[in-house]
This record gives C-alpha cells, structure tokens and sequence, in this order.
C-alpha cells in the first residue's frame, strides 16, 4: 500500500512538474518599430519553440570566401565574424535568432518571421569594411596610361569594342577633359615621351583604355561610359595591370553614376592606397537624411581614432577624401576644408532609401567582417506554409490517436482504456520533456511524434500479450500482471533502448530539422518508457487494491 | 476477450527459401531501377535552388516553364507539389546567370515569374539554396549516421544477447536498408533529410521487431534447453505473434494517418515508414531466423552438449526434409 503511495507521489509530481514545463509564460521579444527603433514587448505563450519550417523565417549558412586569398585560421576567424554577424542579426530586432558555429568554417543564422531574404543576405554577409583614402594629386593614372593601354593591346581587350568607344566619346569636349583640366598632364604624358602619343590624342588612335577613361573634376578622379563596366572591372583585377599602376596607388569603383548628354558614366578613382583611417575605430552609427546630401550615414569614432582623424585630415587640407566601403567609394568624395575631429558622415549613393542607411548603420556599428563570408545555404519558407504545416500534422495526428484508441479499446478493454490513460500522460511528458531542454518542434519532429504514438502502445501490447499468457498458464490475476510486467521488461529496455542509440547518432550527424526529429524520438522513447512500465503498472496496482483480489481482469 | 493469431503454431521458418528468393529478387528488381535511374536526390544533396510557388489561379505548366528558361535557367524541373495551384521550380547548378552569387538565382526566377503571372497572384512559400559543399557533407553525415547506427547497435546487442544474436539482428536490418533502397527507387521518392530519417527510423522499428523476438529465443533457450534452436525460434515467433501483428496495426495506423493528412512535404516519409513496417516484420523473421540458425551452425555454441548436434540436425532436416520440424514443434 505505502509501495502505491510512493508510485502515486510520483507520477503526480511527473505530471506536475510536466504541466510546469508546458505552463504559458512571458516571453521577452524584440519589436522593430517602423522607424527603426527597437521596444520589448512580453507575450504569453506556451513554451515549446517551433522550428523555422513551422513558424515560417530564414536559415541561412555562411562559409568563409576563400575565392580571394586563402584565410589562414578559419577556425579563429569564424569566431571574430561570428560576434559581427551576432550583434548586426540582433541589430535588427528579430526575437528567438540562433545564431551558431557549425564545424571549423561555418556560421548557421535562423532568423524567424523574416520575409525579405536579399535582405536579410546582405545584412549578414556584407563585409563593411570601411576605409578612408586620399584620392590621388600626382596624375597616376594619366601616366600609367600607356603602360595600362599595352597590356590591353597584348591581351586583346576592347579591340572588336573599338567602334563603340569612338562613338561613346561624341565630343572632343569630353575627350578633352583628360588633358585639358590641368596642363600639367600632358607635360607629365611628355616626360613619358615614348609612348605620349597615346595620351595626347586619346579619342581615336589612343589604345583601349585611355579611350574609355575620362577625366573627373577632381584629381584621381575618373568617367567611364557604364558600357564598359564589366570590361574595366576585370581589366583592373588583372595582376599585371595592378603591378603597372603607380606604387602606393589602387584603383577603386564609386557607388554614383552621373549624366553627360544622354551617356550614363560612372566614377573610378585612383587613391592612396595607405588608408588614413579604418572602420575599427568607429562607435556609433546612425541613419540621417540632410536636404542637401540625401540620405546620409553619420558616425562617430573612439578617442584614438579621432586623434588619428584629425592628424590625418589636418595633413591633407584641400584634399579628397574617398569614403569606401567594402572597396566602393561611396557617394561623392568631399574636400577636406579642416582638420576633422571625432564625427563625420558618409553619403549614401544614388537612389539609397532610408532602410539602406539603417541597414549601413547597423553593419558598420557591429564593424567589419574580419574575413570575406559566402553563401553556403539558405532555406526561407513562408509563415502560411508553416501554419499549414502544423495544421496538417495536427490534423494527422489526431487521426492516429483516435485510430489507436480504437484499437487499444477493442482488443483490451479496461486494460487497453488504462493503456489509453497512460497515453494521454505519454503525450504530456513528452511535450514537457521537449519544452523543459528547450528542444526545437520542427515537421519532421511532428511527424516523429505521431509516429512514435503508435511505437508507445507497443510497450503495453508487450505487457498485456505477456499478461494474458501467465492467466493462460492458470496464475491468478495479481501474479499473472506481475509476471507480465516483469517478462516483458527486459525485451521493451533492449528494443528502445537500440532504437534510442539510433537517435542520437542521428542528432548527431542530422541538421535542422532532422535534428529536431531525432530529439522528439528520444523524448518520446524515454516517455514511453516510464509510461509503460510505471504508470500503466501503477494503474493497475491500483485497479488491485481497489477491488480487492479480482478473480477476472479485462485484458 | 478479442485474440487474434493466439496459440498459433506455425511453421515460420520452413519457407524461408522462397522469402529469401521472393526479397533477393525484390532487391534485384530495385537495384537495376537504381542503376538505370540513378538516386533521385533532393535539393540538399544535389545543391541548387528550389523555389515553392502558390498561385491564386491553376498556372499553365507550359507557361512557367518557359518563364523560368527565358529567365536563364532551362533545364530546371518544374512538379506539380499537392494541390493544382502548386508548383515547385528546381534550377540545378550553383551559379546564377553571369556568374552572379547562388542566391540570385532566385530572385530572378522571381521576378521572371512576377512578369509573366503578376506580383499579386503568386507567391513564393518555400526557397531553399544549397551551395555545391553542404551537398557533400550532408552525404557523408548520412553514410556515416547509417554506418555507426548499425554499429553502434550491433555492440549493444552483442554485449545485451550475444555476437551472434547481433550479427543476426545487423545482417536483417541490413537487409531492411538495403529494400527500403529498392522501393525508393522503383517509387522514385525523392532522397531528402527527411527521408534518411526515416531510413534510421525504419532501422530502429526493425530492430526493435527483430529484438523483441530474440528476447523470447533468449527466454524459451533458457527454458527448453533440450528443444533445437530451429523449434525454439519457430515457438518463439508464434509466442510473439499477436503482439506483432497488434504493434504493426498501430504503427500502420499513426503512418497511414500521416501519408494521408500530413501534407506534401512529410509524404516521401510516410511512404518510406509503411514500407519500412513490411520490410521491417518480414526481416524479423525470414532474414534474423535464418541467419541465427546458419551463425548457430557454422559456429556452435561454446557450451557444446547434445543439444548442439540436435540444433545443427534441425537446421540440416528443414534443408533436406522439410515436413520434419512440423513434427518437433510439439
């Protein structure tokens, strides 16, 4: 009696501590407002989280890039970028994102609710390394030109092209700005007498580029016909081309593009390639639109950054200072008029929204990815196929455990109704035990735990075919359930605890939603476990004392 | 009370020639199926995009087909997925169009399709992009997952039974696979995530067949020592028989509710689990006896007595004589 008092406690107190686990709570959550802002708000809920395949939302693997140079330490660089896609992911105000390591080289980011994938890419995988350059006053280009020109006319660029270029270059106005801003150049283009005709007389007999470059209104500043894009981009990532600019030069591509009769022409520009400052000094960063700039992003730098600031500007007064990003130049470059402190702005580009400015904000607030991140994954399913999803699963598996009921009832009548009870307490420990190690539901998981409803009668089945055997052999009704109970033991353990070893080697090597399968299995195993052969026993025992010594049993 | 197959005495083990046969040429069957076909792997596997559309109205399939080759990406499959206003479009390769990054590919796809059907009367409910590496890894880790689930659970068995109980219950559930294989090949199921999850699922349900019949040899081998290993399976069996035939209605019940009501996505699934209980009940006991019999056989128990010699003489007499077992299982 006392023996039944304990199990009684117990499976009271399981069942307590269940309803615990499953007990609605607060939940904090994140809320963007539609300026941007963030707020917390509490919402009550049932604990059990669901996964992205439910709930609708983003997963998204990055790997690192090594497409640019081979990343010497993956392992510790993932590490670094793993903080920087941390703070930006949470910058964005989305509640419950998992943001993790996977392997060595991995970053796996899961993002509920988010309908906007390019977004959401860009935000993650964005670089934002930023620099600021000086762009370049000792006409670089100009005279790198006729070594720039050889090495297209070796390498065949832009020739079948030739036609075009002549006719992209209309007017020897626009021709002319190359030369004809300052004269310095062509003294500069003589003192490289050799091949000076090239630069003289640009527009027809010049070679391929210094027929496609013009010049800007500022030093190191350049046009180019938006035709040739594709052509210049690949021409100055060639190695030999980098090796006949100037030393200490790069050549950078703006954001802007501007309109010269008709003729779309974008900015490149030659800059020191020593940049006077970096992002990684930067502290904040906030969006801002001003009337005359447009939408602009304004920062502020650390202490030591803006003695740096200031040293370095104040170094260059009446220079260009060229804002890049990510190896654009953004915007338009401004003068240096004075020194500048801790504060400045960066202009956005053409057409940029405020959202893109938020977006820049965001990203260079969390600073620069240490190491170029690509694409490996992304999987982005939309919230009504998620409800769907639950909706169908739930509908599945009420099927199933009416069908089941049925058939527990039909074949064992009071005992199948007291299998049926413990069903009903299998479903709540498992539910809690998913809730209590926080465990993700996902549809395969769903689909594993309906199944696994039908695998948990299998214990009870086990011990009532037992049962009925040992009344069979004439045992009286108490010994014949011990016995049952008791033979039937060792066959349930080994069979579930195999099917249990099965699971967790598949959590193991599973992702996502296999994962979430393979810990509902194992919940679901354990629960069946103590279900069958202690709840149902406890019944039972009950069911013993209650009619005191019954000749019969129902099975 | 309701009993179904009690106090059955079947003969279980005689036919299992023809089992072994009528399952050797199921496996052959699907293995030529797979040699000409090749596996039908999804997304993850293969890498690409897949994008899930749900259209306002019925869409011509001619018309998506041509929008998304127009797009850039001929070759893509386009499958009606459940309902006739649903569609999946899979491009294969990893590169979007001019080299673009993977994950352009379906933006333009996208905006092709808005083109051509209107912004408002699609929608995209489902992208999945898979770059060439996650393909491969996700292959390993399943080869892998399968490989250590057998021998992780063959070490179980070995230390829980003993080695020849193992290698029986291994070489059934080897055997399960290798016919789930088969199916998913004659079926053309798709070999996704989910699907290798229930390939590990149906190897535990298997075992877990195939463990509770062995328990029953162990109990019976203690109790009738005298009795050969062939009656004693065969007893065994037909102890065990109800229990089965009630578990797999069960199991069948949960599995046929999910093919039914449980949506597109968890179908391939359902279809692998409920092949997964045949094949599974049909291990039990023509691919785990027979194996058991042979090991006991080939290497006779330690504690060699008589009953040895009479286990070995079973096994020869249902070779060579089949009607004799009848007659010893009482």
């Amino acid at each position: 009696m006392s023996n039944l008092k304990y199990r009684l406690a117990i499976i009271v107190a399981l069942v307590l501590l269940s309803v615990y686990a499953l007990y609605p709570r607060d939940v904090k959550t994140r809320q963007r407002r539609a300026d941007g802002t963030f707020y917390d708000t509490t919402t009550r809920r049932v604990p059990l989280r669901k996964g992205l395949d439910l709930s609708g939302g983003m997963h998204l693997a990055l790997d690192v890039d090594e497409s640019k140079g081979v990343v010497a330490n993956k392992s510790e660089a993932i590490d670094r970028a793993l903080k920087v896609v941390r703070t930006r992911i949470e910058g964005l105000g989305v509640s419950e994102t998992v943001i993790q390591k996977a392997g060595n080289d991995r970053i796996l980011i899961d993002i509920p609710g988010i309908d906007n994938r390019e977004r959401a890419i860009k935000i993650a995988q964005d670089q934002a390394f930023l620099e600021f350059q000086i762009t370049d006053k000792t006409k670089g280009l100009e005279r790198s030109l006729p070594r720039l020109d050889a090495i297209a006319r070796e390498r065949g660029i832009g020739q079948s092209a030739s036609t075009v270029a002549t006719t992209s270059a209309p007017s020897a106005g626009l021709s002319g700005l190359l030369t004809g801003t300052d004269t310095s150049a062509a003294a500069a283009a003589k003192a490289d007498s050799a091949k000076s005709d090239s630069t003289s007389i640009p527009s027809i007999t010049g070679g391929a580029i210094s027929k496609r470059i013009l010049a800007g209104q500022m030093p190191g500043q350049f046009l180019y016909d938006i035709a040739d894009q594709e052509l210049l981009k690949s021409f100055f990532a060639d190695s030999a081309v980098l090796a006949a600019l100037p030393p200490g030069k790069v050549v950078k591509f703006g954001s802007d593009s501007t309109l010269i009769q008709n003729k779309t022409y974008r900015f490149l520009y030659l800059l020191d390639a020593r940049p006077i400052i970096t992002g990684e000094y930067l502290t904040d960063a906030k969006p801002n639109s001003s009337p005359l700039e447009g939408t602009i992003v304004e920062f502020q730098l650390n202490n030591e950054g803006g003695r740096r600031f200031q040293r370095e500007t104040g170094r260059h007064v009446g220079d260009y200072m060229a804002i890049v990003l990510d190896d654009i130049v953004m915007g338009y470059p401004p003068v240096i008029n004075s020194a500048i402190g801790t504060r400045g702005q960066i202009t956005m580009g053409q057409g940029r929204d405020l959202q893109s400015a938020q977006d820049l904000s965001l990203v260079l607030k969390a600073g620069a990815l240490p190491v170029p991140l690509k694409v490996a994954e992304v999987r982005n399913i939309g919230p009504s196929l998620g409800r769907d999803s639950i909706n169908n699963a739930f509908k599945a598996g009420a099927i199933a455990l009416a069908l089941i009921i049925v058939i527990m009832l039909v074949f064992y009548r009071f005992s199948g109704f007291l299998a049926i009870a413990g069903l009903g307490l299998y479903v709540l420990y498992t539910l809690a035990t998913l809730a209590a190690f926080d465990a993700v539901l996902t549809l395969p998981g769903l689909a594993g735990f309906v199944l696994s409803i039908g695998i948990a009668v299998d214990a009870n089945v086990l011990i009532f075919e037992r049962i009925r055997e040992e009344l069979d052999r004439g045992k009286t009704v108490r010994t014949a359930i011990d016995e049952g109970f008791f033979h039937a033991r060792s066959a349930i353990v080994d069979s579930n605890v195999t099917t249990i070893l099965t699971a967790a080697v598949l959590y193991q090597y599973g992702s996502g939603p296999v994962k979430g399968f393979a810990v509902t299995l194992i919940a679901g195993i354990v629960a069946s476990m103590i279900t069958s052969m202690f709840v149902v026993r406890t019944f039972f025992l009950l069911w013993l004392n209650r009619s005191r010594g019954p000749q019969t049993l129902s099975i | 009370m309701l009993r179904i197959f009690h106090g059955t005495k079947y003969d279980f083990i005689k036919p299992w020639r023809i089992a072994v046969g009528l399952t050797v040429a199921f496996i052959a069957i699907g293995l030529v199926y797979l040699g000409i076909h090749g596996i039908n792997r999804s997304i993850e596997f293969t890498g690409g995009t897949l994008m899930q559309l749900e259209f306002t109205q019925p869409p011509n399939v001619a018309d998506i087909r041509t929008t998304v080759d127009a797009a850039g990406y001929p070759n893509s499959e386009i499958q009606q997925f459940g309902g006739s206003r649903e569609f999946t479009v899979r491009a294969a390769g990893h590169a979007a169009v001019n080299g673009a990054a993977v994950e352009n590919t379906a933006t333009q796809i996208q905006a092709a399709l808005e083109r051509k059907f209107g912004a408002t009367n699609l929608k995209v409910v489902r992208t999945e992009i898979v770059g060439p590496r996650v393909g491969e890894e996700l292959t390993r880790n399943a080869i892998i997952a399968i490989l250590l689930s057998l021998v992780v659970t063959m070490i179980y068995l070995a230390i829980r039974f003993e080695w020849r109980f193992g290698v029986a219950a291994v070489i059934a559930t080897g055997h399960d696979l290798l016919s789930t294989l088969a199916f998913l090949a004659i079926m053309r199921l798709e070999v996704s995530l989910t699907v290798i999850a229930a390939l590990l699922t149906v190897i535990g349900y298997s075992l877990n067949d195939t463990i509770i019949i062995f328990d029953r040899v162990r109990e019976d081998l203690k109790k009738n020592r005298t009795d050969s290993l062939y009656v004693v399976l065969n007893k065994s069996i037909n102890e065990t028989l109800p229990r089965s035939v009630l578990t797999h209605v069960t199991v069948a019940a949960a599995t046929l509710s999910l093919l039914l009501f449980a949506g597109e996505v968890i179908r391939p699934f359902s279809w692998i689990m409920l092949f997964g209980i045949v094949t599974g009940t049909f291990s039990s006991i023509y691919v785990a006896g027979p194996v058991l019999l042979w090991i006991e056989r080939k290497w006779p128990r330690a504690r060699a007595d008589k009953n040895l010699a009479s286990r070995a003489a079973a096994m020869d007499a249902s070779r060579s004589e089949p009607r004799a077992p009848v007659a010893s299982t009482r």
